[in-house]
Order: C-alpha cells, then sequence, then structure tokens
C-alpha cells in the first residue's frame, strides 16, 4: 500500500467513524430545569427535559397536539362517562429494572390528587373518586361526575406514572419508563440521558442526548454558531433568526404553541371594572404592530384566549379591531373623555418588556397613561398573581387548554361572570368532540365580548436547528423536546 | 474576625428576609391552588418563625450543614461545593494571568520610564481598564470559538472528563476576566515602582555599587509590593464573587450564576449561604494579604504577631 492509499484508508476510517458517532444530539435550552420531577413543580424547564423521554402517563400529546395512549394501550368508557378502564401495556420496565404494573398508575393518581400533594396541576384530577388497581394490567378510575377532559388532562406531564419506590428520587435521579434514561446532571451546566435498552416501545434512535443550559441570548448564537450546541428548540433572540435562516447549516423552525399572551386587567379595580374602559383599551392596540415591533413578526394575533391552530377556535380579532377613534369614543362614554392613569407591571421575558413599552404608546396615543414597572417573577407573583395590586401585566398563558382560568372569580384578573363559570362546569361533563367545541366556542365569546383582558397574541415557538437533525416537534402542544423520533440524517 | 462573620449573618438574613417574594409560588406556577402553595411552603419549612430559621441556618452552618435548597431539594454545602470548583479555579487563573501580565509590564514601563516601550504599555493598560470584560469576552468568542474553532464557546464539560479539557474551557473566561484586572495591576506596579525607585535608600543602594538591575530586584521591588499586594487581595475578592457577568457570556456553572438564579426563585437559604460563604472568603484573604505585607516587609512582623 503506497502513501495515498494508506491515507485514503485512513480518511475513511475517520469519515465513517464520524457518520457513526453521530447519534448523540446536545440541545440548548434557556432554563436550566430546578429539579426533574413533573409532579411536583410547573416549571416549563422540567418537561423540556423529561416529558415522553424519561416519564410517560397514561395517555400522552402527539406532536401535533392530540392525545394519544402511552402507558395505557387501550381504554373503555362506562356509558354514563364516569367510569374510565385503563388496559396497560405489557412488559413495561422501570429504569431500575422494577416491573410496572397497575399499582403504580394507582400510586401515581392518588398521590397527585391526595391533601398534601404538591402538584402544581392539581385541578387535573378534580372529579376523581377512585383509582382501582383491577389487577396487574388494568386500572379502574372513577369519576364524580362525567369529564370530557380526562384522557387530555392524564396526558400532562404533571400525570406521568413514578414508582412508590423511587418516586422520592424524581427531584434528582428520576427513574422512570420512558424510552431515555437519565444518565448525569452537572448542575448549573447540563442534563445528559442515555438510551433506555429495554423499552417496551419502539426504541430511540438516539444514543444519547443531553441538555445543555444556555440563558444569555448572544451566548445562545455563540453555542450555536461555533457547533457547541445541535439544536435550540425554543431560541430566545428572534432578532438573531434570519441570520440563521440564510445560513445553509441552519434550519430555522416557526411553530405554534400553547402560549396566549395576553393584557391582563384587573376586572375589580376601577377604572377598569368598566367593559367600556377594557373595550377602549382592546380598540387601541395595534395587534399586528405589537407582533412586529415586540416579537420580530413571530406570533398571531388573538381576539380571545384559545389557540388559532385549535379546531374548535373562533376567530374573533374583529371584535377589538384596531381603532383609536372608537378607543377615544368608548372612553369619553364611559366618562373619561380626559383619559386616565394606570399601572402596567411587567414581569422579565421580552414579549413583556419590549411588547409592554408598544402598548404603552398605543394607549397614550387615545389618552391613557401607564405607569410602567419592571418586575422579577417572584415580584410579580407576589404582587399581582397573588396581591392583586396592578391595573395591567403581560403576560403568555401557556398551559394547554386554559379557559377554564376565567371561571375562577378570585384568578388575578378577577373576572366573575356566573354564566361563564355555569358554561365551564357543563363543559366537564360534556365528553363528544362536537358538543365540547361548541361549548368552547361560546365560551371564547363571552370572555371576548366582555373584554375580560387585552387579547394580543399567540406566541409562536421559534427555534434553530442542524438542518441534519429530523424528528424536532416543529409546534409545542405541550412544552417538551421529545426525542423519542429524532435523529441525524 | 469571629464578630465580623456573626454580624454579616445577621445583616444577610435579614436583608434577604425581608425581599418580597415566595419561593413556593415561584415553583408552583400560575394554575396551583393556594392550598397547594401552603402544603409546599409546610413542606419546606417556610410556615416556621423567622427567628428559628434564623437559628436553624446559623446551627447548621457550625456544623457544616447548609441546609437543603428550596427549589433544587438538593444539600446546599454540595450545590456549592460544585460551583466553587468553577469559580475558585477560575479566578486563580484569571489572577495568575492577570500577575504574569502585569509584573513584567509595570516593571518595564517603571525602569524605562518615558521611553515607546512605557508609552505604549500605558496605553495597552488604559485600553485594557476602559474595556468592558463582558465585550472583550464575547470578541474573544467570536474570534476563537466562531471563527477558528479552537475553543467551545462556553460551558464546562465538569473536571472528572480530566484537568486539560477543564482549563481549556476556563481559558477564554479566564483571560477575558484577566485583562481589566492585569491594566490596573500594570499602572499601580508602575507608579509603585516610581515612587520607591525615587527614595534615598535607592540612591544609597546605587552608591554602594549596585547596578540599577541589582537595586532593582534586592531592593525596590519588595518595597513597592505593599499597594501591589492590596490590589491583587481586592482583585480575588472580586473574581471570586463578581465574575457573574463573564459566567453568563460563557454559560460557565459558577457561584455568581448559582447566586444569580437562587435570587430569580427566591431559594433564600441559597442566597444567605454563597453570601456568607463569600463574606468568609473575603475575610480569608484580606488575613492573606496581611501575612503577605509581613512576608515583603519586615517592619509589619511584630504588628501582625500582636494582633
Amino acid at each position: 500500500m503506497n502513501l495515498k492509499q494508506c491515507l485514503g484508508a485512513i480518511c475513511l476510517v475517520a469519515v465513517t467513524s464520524v457518520c457513526a458517532a453521530k447519534d448523540d444530539l446536545v440541545l440548548g435550552m434557556q432554563l436550566e430545569p430546578p429539579n426533574l420531577d413533573p409532579t411536583g413543580g410547573a416549571a416549563a424547564a422540567i418537561d423540556e427535559v423529561v416529558y415522553a423521554n424519561i416519564f410517560e402517563g397514561l395517555t400522552r400529546f402527539a406532536s401535533d397536539g392530540s392525545v394519544v395512549p402511552a402507558l395505557a394501550e387501550s381504554w373503555e368508557i362506562s356509558p354514563d362517562g364516569t367510569v374510565y378502564t385503563f388496559s396497560l401495556q405489557q412488559n413495561v420496565k422501570f429504569h431500575d429494572g422494577s416491573d410496572f404494573d397497575a399499582s403504580d398508575v394507582k400510586f401515581s393518581l392518588d398521590r397527585a390528587r391526595a391533601e398534601t400533594s404538591t402538584n402544581a396541576q392539581k385541578q387535573l384530577f378534580t372529579g376523581i373518586d377512585n383509582v382501582e388497581a383491577a389487577d396487574d394490567g388494568s386500572v379502574i378510575v372513577t369519576l364524580s361526575q362525567p369529564n370530557g377532559a380526562l384522557l387530555f388532562n392524564l396526558a400532562w406531564g404533571d400525570a406521568v406514572i413514578l414508582s412508590p419506590d423511587t418516586f422520592d428520587k424524581a427531584k434528582t435521579a428520576p427513574v422512570g419508563t420512558g424510552p431515555f434514561k437519565f444518565s448525569r446532571w452537572v448542575q448549573g451546566d447540563r442534563i445528559e440521558i442515555e438510551r433506555n435498552p429495554d423499552y417496551w416501545g419502539e426504541p430511540a434512535k438516539l444514543a444519547r442526548a443531553t441538555f445543555k443550559f444556555i440563558s444569555e441570548p448572544t451566548a445562545a448564537f455563540a453555542a450555536l454558531m461555533a457547533g457547541d450546541v445541535d439544536a435550540f428548540p425554543v431560541y430566545p433572540a428572534p432578532e438573531n433568526l434570519p441570520q440563521f435562516d440564510a445560513d445553509p447549516r441552519f434550519n430555522v423552525v416557526v411553530g405554534s404553541t400553547e402560549g396566549e399572551t395576553i393584557l391582563s386587567t384587573n376586572n375589580k379595580q376601577p377604572p377598569l371594572d368598566n367593559k367600556l374602559v377594557r373595550q377602549a383599551i382592546a380598540h387601541a392596540i395595534d395587534r399586528q404592530a405589537l407582533v412586529d415591533g415586540a416579537m420580530f413578526g413571530y406570533g398571531t394575533p388573538i381576539g380571545t384566549h384559545f389557540a388559532p391552530h385549535h379546531p374548535a377556535y373562533v376567530d374573533l380579532t374583529g371584535n377589538a379591531s384596531y381603532d383609536p377613534e372608537k378607543a377615544k369614543a368608548l372612553l369619553k362614554e364611559a366618562g373619561y373623555e380626559s383619559g386616565f392613569t394606570t399601572t402596567l407591571k411587567l414581569p422579565p421575558p421580552s414579549y413583556a418588556r419590549r411588547g409592554g413599552e408598544i402598548i404603552a404608546s398605543q394607549l397614550r396615543a387615545v389618552g391613557i397613561n401607564t405607569e410602567i414597572s419592571n418586575l422579577e417573577w417572584a415580584q410579580w407573583l407576589e404582587q399581582v398573581f397573588r396581591g392583586k395590586d396592578y391595573g395591567l401585566t403581560i403576560v403568555s398563558h401557556t398551559e394547554p387548554m386554559d379557559i377554564g382560568i376565567y371561571a375562577k372569580p378570585d384568578y388575578y384578573f378577577q373576572y366573575d361572570n356566573p354564566d361563564f363559570q355555569q358554561l365551564m362546569t357543563d363543559l366537564e361533563a360534556v365528553a363528544g368532540p362536537e358538543a365540547r367545541a361548541e361549548l368552547l366556542q361560546k365560551a371564547q365569546q363571552i370572555i371576548a365580548e366582555d373584554y375580560v383582558n387585552g387579547f394580543l397574541f399567540q406566541l409562536a415557538k421559534t427555534g434553530v436547528a442542524n438542518k441534519d437533525i429530523v424528528g424536532l416537534w416543529e409546534n409545542s402542544p405541550t412544552q417538551a423536546n421529545d426525542l423519542t423520533a429524532v435523529y441525524w440524517k | 474576625m469571629l464578630v465580623t462573620l456573626v454580624v454579616a449573618s445577621v445583616i444577610i438574613f435579614v436583608v434577604i428576609e425581608v425581599v418580597p417574594g415566595d419561593p413556593a409560588s415561584y415553583m408552583l406556577g400560575l394554575n396551583a391552588a393556594p392550598e397547594t402553595v401552603a402544603a409546599l411552603r409546610a413542606e419546606l419549612g417556610l410556615t416556621e418563625s423567622k427567628f428559628s430559621r434564623y437559628l436553624d441556618w446559623t446551627g447548621g452552618m457550625l456544623r457544616g450543614d447548609f441546609g437543603t435548597s428550596y427549589t433544587y431539594r438538593t444539600p446546599v454545602s454540595t450545590m456549592i461545593a460544585d460551583r466553587v470548583l468553577i469559580s475558585l479555579p477560575l479566578a486563580l487563573y484569571a489572577l495568575i494571568l492577570s500577575t504574569l501580565i502585569a509584573f513584567p509590564a509595570g516593571i518595564v514601563a517603571a525602569t524605562r520610564r518615558g521611553s515607546a516601550a512605557d508609552v505604549g504599555i500605558m496605553g495597552a493598560t488604559q485600553l485594557g481598564v476602559a474595556i468592558p470584560n463582558f465585550w472583550f469576552a464575547m470578541l474573544l468568542v467570536l474570534f476563537f470559538a466562531i471563527q477558528l474553532r479552537w475553543f467551545s464557546a462556553g460551558g464546562f464539560p465538569g473536571w472528572d472528563q480530566g484537568i486539560l479539557p477543564g482549563i481549556k474551557s476556563l481559558t477564554l473566561p479566564a483571560v477575558a476576566l484577566a485583562l481589566p484586572q492585569a491594566s490596573i495591576l500594570a499602572r499601580v506596579m508602575r507608579s509603585s515602582l516610581l515612587d520607591t525607585l525615587g527614595e534615598d535608600f535607592i540612591r544609597s543602594a546605587r552608591a554602594k555599587g549596585l547596578t540599577a538591575r541589582q537595586t532593582l530586584w534586592r531592593h525596590a521591588l519588595r518595597n513597592a509590593l505593599i499597594p501591589v499586594l492590596t490590589i491583587i487581595g481586592l482583585q480575588f475578592s472580586f473574581l471570586l464573587a463578581g465574575a457573574i457577568i463573564i459566567e453568563n457570556v460563557f454559560f460557565l456553572p459558577g457561584l455568581g450564576r448559582l447566586i444569580f438564579q437562587a435570587i430569580t426563585q427566591r431559594d433564600l437559604i441559597v442566597v444567605e449561604s454563597v453570601v456568607m460563604l463569600l463574606v468568609f472568603a473575603v475575610v480569608v484573604v484580606t488575613f492573606l494579604v496581611d501575612v503577605g505585607y509581613a512576608i515583603a516587609d519586615p517592619r509589619l512582623r511584630s504588628g501582625l504577631q500582636s494582633a
């Protein structure tokens, strides 16, 4: 073999080893999860690591937002809609090697709905009267009244199944049933997971994945450019996206989320308790200008608290069309011809801080002055969310299908409408998709016509990924990075 | 020293406890029912009185137990230990770099006062003091990580991956931190050395026949060190706690980011313990600088012994 052949052979070896090595993935995330137990905290970052990767529930969200079977292979619903019998997948093992069976399901659901539960979404489990392990392979869930949303609720990350032997370790060393096992956590830097060779379903294509935590937008940019991270599914700086779009190494992925960004309004604080005033605010806001200015064009204007990609969505943006003259007329009618001053308290995300400036100037144009104050999240929770000491604030409500918050009169925007509350109670008892859609549409209409909040825009999911990565979620039906089907081209 | 620490612990506790915000509501988000928040508060021990929590905290610290983080639910001592293993080497690395640059630069500038070298060095240090270190850090990333790809843009592999990869990942941050420090140090070195070189004893040393070089090494340098040591001491304390912006630019999991994150999440016990640790570090460094004075200047030794 002469030198040339020899070099050729070395190159070939080098190339094949590079190809073979591409079964690991480094994902960038802006926030580090505080812990890894999705049943004990609300932080989206927890689900972004563990959902569908490490932990699974009875049902799960598919990438299009539909609810599909997971640990429950199938289910039967009694004719009156109060008894659900779940048949569980066979041969499922937890990552520590122990068997998964009906007793684990009973344990997990009972723990989540218990008196002392610290589950952040405990309301998902209200109405569950009893959970019974009929035999190893089936579970019977009895409800106090029919609940058409049960299968949807059980798909949330907060409803995943943990084992009674290892649940208390879930915060730092989670043991689930998913296609990936937790391998290590270098706190402040990254979390590593690896393929679970004994997975009951289709095994993951990636052998390893790393979640790397980079909070600074400029550092996120550098990390992608330098190749330190392969993808940033929720990229923090939309202003850089055109640059990535122009770079042949990257794909920019723009999808939808469940985040309704709203100008939350204190419905009990004068003059905002006056519907005419709230209506005036709605007409004073130019939503498209807001999306262009604050979000660099990424986002869809909304007219009610509902995700536009949902089949039951009604487009009510016309109800709050941009019309400053009308806004002024409404203010005059309400007795505030010379305008008024209120507070606008902004939490840290850029949609709020940048959006707040734009909204303040749009409101000023019709005579409403706002005193802007920038708050940290902890302050915001204390003052605005718990203390209800605010006039206006901007927040994205990222939970899927959360229109039910308008039925809680003591929720921070303090909207108290018995008709709406009744509608939500009726909705719980309805299981048929068409009948549900009808009620949901009515609900959207009621809050839009009451101008409860300024409905601004649906947050877009803007991600950047290496162009050779296939299978990452485009949309975000729940905040997750499901790596089950991800692979390198 | 003990009094300093006790007073510090009281101030830290009081200041941090009056900050509004509750770790339990932060963790549970927007959908949690009030009773769920109450259940979590009880679980975290937040329902106890402030006084008994202060006693728990300080009592625990005496035994080396810093308590358990509210949000991470891991012992604060291991969290801090992990971060110190990055922040301390980074601070030392930056300090060594800055000293290695500043000493020769300061000496050259002082001994060749008015020369082209002096003007050049002083110009460069002016620039070094003026450039914000995070901006310099971004330039380093752009050039060495994105263009040349010699270094990764940030992150830390962990010491268990080997010493060299660890040091490599700390190199750009250390350079970014060292540049302004080196500039300040070089200027202090130069002026202190110039002062000393003007003293009578230097003239005597030259008169008894020592060369300029011998005078410099045997007499001038040692006497010029006192202000330089003071600055080094201050710089080390600053580097340990104040690297937070650089830690963010290079996404390094150091103490600065830990404290920043803990403040955001109202993880009060972590904030209190890290601040306490930093106070302790500053006290220790100040003590070491005093020892350094005594070595550099024998006249200060008797004073130290009686203290």
